[in-house]
């Protein structure tokens, strides 16, 4: 590992929380972020809001990909929060090479990245795209979808805060049933996004046959680090669909992200999963697997169905369903041995 | 060597001799026989080191020509009309981050009506989008236009669109002067970057800037163009130098140094423009003309110094600003600001429509004559607009207008 420059160097501030992980375990064993020699490619001082989820999964996963790569990794950025609370003029919180265009495009703009370094003869750099997921499964999908067709030799790496956060809280096509945003308020007959809508982008990606698709949560910091590991020892088309609680669009306490991304796995809402080539290789099981209605109550968005009543009972059961059928699906719930 | 080529293989070639490092590509219509020439000469290995990408939708390939060119890489595009507006997102941004991609435009309408012919509608949607606009008056400038292009686009750190008419340019077989690959590599040195993404100097390219600094790197844009204003006659001259004919420079002027009238357009009207002067320079008018190259950066100073020797000029323009008039002749009066010249508008070839020696020289008589309106549409079928005017006054659901014209005018079958 090279020497990091001084200013880079991590203070361990996090001690004592889960995110750091833990660093009595043995050195091979140990999370990226717990290392004194992590790269802080996204350094502190942006401007996030207090407990943003996707400040948190963005550098554990650039972190990662820096120590799978010898620190080799360029980054492009979609607009969104991200790219607002990391780059306010005249500062940067980027401590890696790093380019924001356009909210549509940052697919396509890596596609270019990573076709020019193939040009100049340095194929050993690798490239990262990042978006929310507005900036993935809206506005960017077209340019994600080609990106994937042509197997480019690109990491796509969607935060996914389930709705626009960064122009105040309203619904994408990742948003899930009955959350209300600022678009589909809780008020009228169905309260909040309706069922049947909306896509599952992992296994759109999947569709595209390349060579790595994963989920991971910022509450699962050793799997998360695991599986953007992984996906840099592949080349061609690459995507990890991160799951990152926005306390401001979801309605939870800042203090609470990691738990609330941890309930959304643990009821089998958001799986953890990887896939090669379009085939399910892994999950992560879920061992004691929770109600759905324990990972809604812990947010406003959701708040409107807590009121009773058989319409809401209906709802949570179809929400329950959904889960289910996760679980069912990518084999969540294993039978011990 | 000489040649006898098609505009878009002629363009094509000059790329290649340009060692293009990213290429994007996506076929519209008139340009695509310029990018399946580069893809034939990437694949057979003319073009070498060069990545060729089939991209999905034109905000895809300059999106991807972004990506490339802030990578350090020389990187190129081209595109037609619905392809231009498609991609307008990424053409503005391209101009803000100030990189040196070099794009084709192969003219033609924008839709609707859907039309595949020449105009400038498209490349005038753009004028604002901080890209510095060329527009080639034959193919031979539009191949010395390109390798003019790339040097003056790695030197000011700005895009450069090179203005092609669609089908009168690109599909026409003409003979052209193809320089040798050491008189191009004499002439446009590698690519250095002034902004790039490099793992030993870390940078954030693309960030956020609020009221406190976005008024200065706009104005920033604006003198980018200024300069280029400077560099365009040296380039050129150093062009001339190193491949021995005149191209480029911010206008060409045409036996205008006596002239009373003065006509004035872009791109290959200029040819007809030529020989309707020439017939009635014959004919004892005084009457010259000016071919612009340099659209945006628009030198207004160098053409206030020529166009106030007139007594009148006349602007043929291939575009309509729907609710103004033409573009080009606003631009002109700006050129002309505190001077009386009257500045004529005619509104010509739109959709493809042909302009004609017979129509211009017509319209130039009538300036000759003080006859001419401010604003003239050649060749408009009066008879044609006045119908569906009557059609549209008689009833409230009057229909598609282009059906109503095309039935009109006979093209589809007449409703029983």
């Amino acid at each position: 590992m090279e020497e990091m420059p001084r200013e880079q160097q991590v203070k361990f501030y996090q001690k004592g929380t889960y995110t750091v992980g833990n660093r009595l375990v043995n050195a091979k064993s140990r999370a990226v972020q717990s290392s004194i020699t992590r790269n802080n490619s996204l350094t502190s001082g942006h401007r996030a809001c207090q407990g943003c989820g996707e400040a948190l999964g963005a550098r554990y996963a650039i972190d990662a990909a820096m120590r799978a790569c010898n620190n080799r990794v360029m980054a492009v950025n979609a607009t969104g929060c991200l790219e607002v609370f990391t780059t306010p003029y005249p500062e940067t919180s980027w401590q890696i090479p790093w380019l924001h265009s356009l909210f549509g495009n940052a697919a396509a703009v890596a596609t270019g990245v990573a076709a020019a370094t193939r040009v100049k003869g340095k194929p050993e750099i690798r490239i990262i795209a990042q978006g929310g997921d507005g900036g993935t499964t809206d506005i960017g999908f077209g340019c994600l979808s080609g990106m994937f067709e042509r197997n480019d030799d690109v990491l796509y790496i969607c935060y996914d805060n389930e709705g626009y956060m960064n122009t105040g809280v309203q619904r994408s096509s990742a948003t899930p049933p009955t959350a209300r945003t600022a678009t589909t308020p809780a008020v009228g007959k169905e309260p909040g996004n309706v069922f049947g809508t909306g896509k599952n982008l992992p296994r759109i990606a999947m569709a595209h046959g390349i060579p790595y698709v994963a989920t991971a949560s910022v509450a699962a910091l050793h799997d998360l680090e695991a599986k953007v590991t992984k996906a840099m020892s592949f080349r061609g088309a690459r995507y990890i669909h991160i799951q990152v609680p926005c306390p401001l669009g979801w309605g939870s306490s800042p203090a609470s992200t990691i738990n609330v991304a941890r309930l959304s796995v643990k009821c089998g809402l958001f799986p953890l999963f990887e896939a090669e080539r379009g085939e399910v290789t892994s999950s992560v099981p879920i061992r004691n697997p929770i109600p759905v209605i324990d990972f809604l109550r812990t947010q406003r968005r959701f708040a409107h169905l807590m009121k009773g009543g058989e319409e809401n009972e209906r709802k949570i059961a179809k929400l329950q369903a959904i889960a289910d059928e996760n679980i069912r699906r990518y084999n969540l719930v294993r039978k011990e041995v | 060597m000489l040649k006898q080529i098609e505009g878009s293989r002629a363009v094509a070639e000059a790329i290649g001799l340009c060692r293009p490092e990213v290429i994007c590509a996506y076929p519209i219509t008139p340009q695509t026989h310029i990018v399946e020439g580069l893809s034939e000469l990437v694949r057979e290995g003319v073009i070498e080191n060069c990545e060729y990408i089939n991209v999905e939708s034109e905000f895809a390939a300059l999106s991807v020509a972004i990506g490339a060119s802030a990578a350090g890489a020389r990187s190129y595009t081209a595109t037609s009309s619905q392809g231009l507006l498609f991609m307008a997102e990424a053409v503005y941004n391209a101009a803000g981050l100030g990189l040196p991609i070099v794009m084709t435009l192969g003219n033609r309408a924008i839709g609707a009506p859907i039309n595949i012919w020449n105009d400038h509608s498209d490349s005038m949607a753009m004028r604002d989008s901080g890209w510095i606009q060329l527009h080639a008056e034959n193919n031979q400038e539009a191949l010395d236009l390109h390798i003019l292009a790339f040097r003056l686009a790695e030197e000011v750190s700005c895009p450069v669109m090179v203005n092609v008419d669609g089908f009168i340019l690109t599909h026409a077989y003409e003979r052209v002067d193809l320089p040798r690959q050491e008189q191009v590599d004499a002439f446009l040195p590698p690519y250095e970057p002034v902004q790039v993404l490099d793992l030993a100097d870390p940078v954030s390219i693309g960030a956020m800037v609020g009221p406190d600094a976005f008024a200065e790197v706009r104005y920033l844009a604006h003198y980018k163009q200024l300069m280029a204003l400077e560099r365009i006659p040296v380039l050129s001259a150093d062009f001339r130098e190193k491949f021995g004919r005149e191209s480029g420079g911010l206008f060409h002027s045409y036996r205008c140094d006596d002239a009373e009238v003065v006509v004035i357009a872009l791109g290959s009207v200029n040819g007809t423009i030529k020989d309707v002067i020439d017939e009635m320079r014959s004919g004892g008018y005084k009457i010259g003309s000016i071919s612009i190259t340099s659209f945006r950066p628009f030198p207004l100073v160098a053409l206030r110094e020529v166009l106030s020797r007139a007594r009148k000029l006349v602007v043929v323009e291939k575009n309509l600003a729907v609710g103004l008039g033409g573009i080009l002749s606003s631009n002109i009066r700006m050129a002309l600001r505190g001077l009386v010249q009257p500045v004529h508008t005619v509104i010509a070839g739109l959709g493809g429509r042909p302009i004609t020696m017979k129509s211009l020289a017509e319209v130039f008589h009538k300036a000759f004559k003080n006859e001419l309106e401010d604003t003239h549409y050649l060749d408009l079928d009066w008879n044609a607009i006045n119908r569906e005017l009557d059609r549209s006054r008689a009833a409230r659901r009057s229909g598609p207008i282009a059906e109503n014209i095309l039935r009109d005018l006979g093209g589809i079958e007449k409703r029983a």
